[in-house]
C-alpha cells in the first residue's frame, strides 16, 4: 500500500488546533497542543496509554471541552457552535471508536442504516439498502449484513464500525486505536482500509495508535504526544531517525519493536 | 452528604432537560411507540400473574374476618377498594420497576460504557432525546394503563374466588363492588402511575446514562435503578395517600 502524498493540499487546514489545554480535577491532560492537518492528509498521532489521546480525538468533535486553546474543524470553532451547527459540523467527521460502539441490540444492516435514515429523512428503501451495501462492499464484510455485534470478531467489528462513519461520506476521519487488539493479518487490513479510505473518500484523518506498523502505514505524518504536548512531528522516518535523546528514549521504552521497523 | 446533595442537583438538571428534550421537536414518536410496546411485553406477564394471585389470596385471606360479623357480602366492595386504591397500583409499580427500571438501567448503562451513547452523539442524533426521553415517556404513560390491567385482573381473581364459594354472579359482583369505588380513587389511583411511572422512567435513565467504571458500573447501574425507585414508590405512595385523605 502507498500513501498518495501528493493529493495533499497544504493551502487548505481541515483541522487547526493551537494552544489546547484539557485536564481532569488535578490531572492535565492536554497541555498545549498545536497542528494543522490538510485536506487529504493522514496524521497519525502515537503516545503511551492514558497520554490523552482520545481525549484529542473527543475534543475535535465536541464530545468534550477544552480549557483552553482553539480547535477549528472545517473553518469553525468546535466549542463556539450551537446545537445545529456541531450537529451538522459532525456529519462530516466520520469517528471510529476505540471500542468499536456497534450498537448491540441492532444487527450490522441496522447499524449502518441509523446514522442514514436520521440525518437524511427523505431517502428511499432502495437508496438507503444500496448505501448499506456499499460500505459493506468498502470494508469487505457483506456477509455480515444480518448479523449482530455480538456474533462478529473484534477485527470485522472495527471495520463495521467504520463502514457506519464512511455511510455518510465524512470529509475527516478520527480512527481510535484502529488496530489495538487485533492480530498482525487483520492489522494489515485495517490499515489497507484505512489507506483505501483516504483515496476513495478523500478524506484527511487523525489516526491514533500505539502501534509503530499502523502508523507507519497509513500516516502522511506523525506526532508523538509527551507529557501532553506534540513533542515531535514529521514524516515517520524523521520521527524516528530523530536524533533527540528523549525521542530516542520514548521510542526505546515504548516501542520495542520499532527498531526492526526502522532498519527494515 | 455532599455527593447527596450533589446527586438531587444532578438528577434535578437531568430531569429539566428531559422536559426540554420532551416538548421540543423533531419528536421520536417512532421510538416512543416502540419503547411503550416494550415495557407493556415486558411486564405482561407478571403483572396479570401478580394480580390474580393478589385477587385471590387477598379474597380468601378477608373471608374468615368479614365472616365472623356476617358480612362476607362486604367481600367484593372490601377487595374493590383494597385492590384499586393500594394494591393494584403499588404492586404494578414494584413489578415494573424490577423488570423494566432494572432492564433501562442496564440497557443504557451498557450503551454508555461502551460508548454507543457518545456514537449516537456523534453521527448526528440527540441521544438524550432518542434514549432517555422516549424511555421516561413510556414509563410515565404505560403505568396507568398497566394499573388499570392489573386491577381488572385482580377483581377477576377475586371475582373467580367469590363466585366458586359464595356462587354471586358476575353482575352481582361488579355492583356490589364499584358500589364502593368513586371516581376519586379511580382518578388517584391513576395519578399514583404517572408519578410511579415517571419515577421509574428517570431512576432507569439516570443511573444508566450516567454509569461508569465498565461492566461493573453496568450492574450497579441496573441495580441502583430497582432499588432507589422502589424507596420512592414507598415514599410516592405514602405522600399521595396522605394528600387524597385530606381531599375526600
Ligand atoms: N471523561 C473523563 N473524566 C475524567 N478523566 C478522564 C476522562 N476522559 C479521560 N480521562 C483521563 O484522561 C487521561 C487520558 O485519557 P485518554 O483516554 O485520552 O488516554 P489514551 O491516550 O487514549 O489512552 P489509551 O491508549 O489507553 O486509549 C486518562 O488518565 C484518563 O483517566
Ligand atoms: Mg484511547
Amino acid at each position: 500500500m502507498n500513501k498518495e502524498d501528493s493529493k495533499i493540499d497544504i493551502n487548505n487546514v481541515v483541522i487547526a488546533i493551537t494552544g489546547l489545554k484539557k485536564s481532569f480535577g488535578t490531572l492535565d491532560v492536554l497541555n498545549g497542543i498545536s497542528v494543522d492537518i490538510f485536506k487529504g492528509e493522514n496524521l497519525a498521532v502515537l503516545g503511551r496509554s492514558g497520554s490523552g489521546k482520545s481525549v484529542l480525538i473527543k475534543i475535535i468533535v465536541g464530545l468534550l471541552k477544552p480549557d483552553s486553546g482553539v480547535v477549528k474543524v472545517l473553518g469553525q470553532e468546535v466549542d463556539k457552535l450551537d446545537k445545529k451547527a456541531l450537529q451538522a459540523l459532525r456529519l462530516k467527521i466520520g469517528f471510529s471508536f476505540q471500542s468499536s460502539a456497534l450498537y448491540d441490540s441492532m444487527t450490522v444492516r441496522k447499524n449502518l442504516e441509523f446514522p442514514l435514515t436520521r440525518n437524511r429523512r427523505n431517502l428511499t428503501k432502495k437508496e438507503i439498502d444500496d448505501a448499506v451495501e456499499a460500505v459493506l462492499d468498502d470494508v469487505g464484510l457483506p456477509q455480515t449484513i444480518d448479523q449482530m455485534p455480538s456474533e462478529l470478531s473484534g477485527g470485522q467489528r472495527k471495520r463495521i464500525g467504520i463502514a457506519r462513519t464512511l455511510i455518510l461520506k465524512p470529509e475527516i476521519m478520527l480512527y481510535d486505536e484502529p488496530t489495538s487488539g487485533l492480530d498482525p493479518i487483520t492489522c494489515i487490513e485495517i490499515n489497507n482500509l484505512i489507506v483505501e479510505v483516504q483515496e476513495r473518500y478523500n478524506t484527511s484523518s487523525i489516526i491514533i495508535t500505539h502501534d509503530l506498523t499502523c502508523a507507519k502505514e497509513t500516516s502522511n505524518r506523525v506526532a508523538v504526544m509527551l507529557d501532553g504536548k506534540f513533542f515531535i512531528t514529521g514524516s515517520f522516518d524523521e520521527v524516528f531517525r530523530s536524533s533527540n535523546t528523549d525521542i530516542k528514549a520514548f521510542h526505546a521504552y515504548n516501542f520495542i519493536n520499532a527498531n526492526e521497523i526502522i532498519r527494515e | 452528604m455532599d455527593a447527596f446533595f450533589g446527586d438531587i442537583y444532578s438528577v434535578a438538571i437531568f430531569i429539566l432537560q428531559f422536559f426540554k428534550e420532551a416538548f421540543s421537536g423533531p419528536f421520536e414518536f417512532k421510538e416512543i411507540v416502540n419503547q411503550c410496546y416494550k415495557v407493556g411485553s415486558k411486564s405482561l406477564a407478571l403483572v396479570s400473574l401478580t394480580g390474580l394471585v393478589t385477587g385471590i389470596v387477598f379474597t380468601t385471606q378477608s373471608r374468615p374476618s368479614l365472616s365472623v360479623f356476617g358480612a362476607s357480602s362486604w367481600l367484593p366492595s372490601l377487595v374493590a377498594i383494597a385492590v384499586i386504591r393500594a394494591l393494584a397500583p403499588l404492586v404494578t409499580a414494584l413489578i415494573v420497576a424490577g423488570k423494566v427500571g432494572s432492564n433501562i438501567g442496564a440497557e443504557l448503562g451498557s450503551m454508555k460504557v461502551t460508548e454507543q451513547i457518545d456514537a449516537m452523539e456523534v453521527s448526528g442524533t440527540n441521544p438524550f432525546k432518542f434514549l432517555v426521553t422516549t424511555r421516561i415517556i413510556a414509563t410515565t404513560f404505560m403505568m396507568p394503563v398497566l394499573i388499570l390491567y392489573t386491577g381488572f385482573v385482580g377483581m377477576m381473581g377475586s371475582f373467580l374466588n367469590v363466585y366458586q364459594n359464595e356462587s354471586t354472579s358476575f353482575p352481582a359482583f361488579f355492583k356490589s363492588a364499584f358500589s364502593s369505588i368513586v371516581f376519586l380513587d379511580i382518578y388517584a389511583s391513576l395519578f399514583k402511575a404517572l408519578c410511579f411511572g415517571f419515577t421509574i422512567g428517570v431512576a432507569g435513565c439516570y443511573q444508566g446514562y450516567n454509569a461508569q467504571n465498565g461492566t461493573q458500573g453496568v450492574g450497579r447501574a441496573a441495580n441502583l435503578a430497582v432499588v432507589i425507585s422502589m424507596y420512592l414508590i414507598f415514599i410516592e405512595e405514602i405522600t399521595i395517600v396522605q394528600l387524597i385523605n385530606t381531599i375526600r
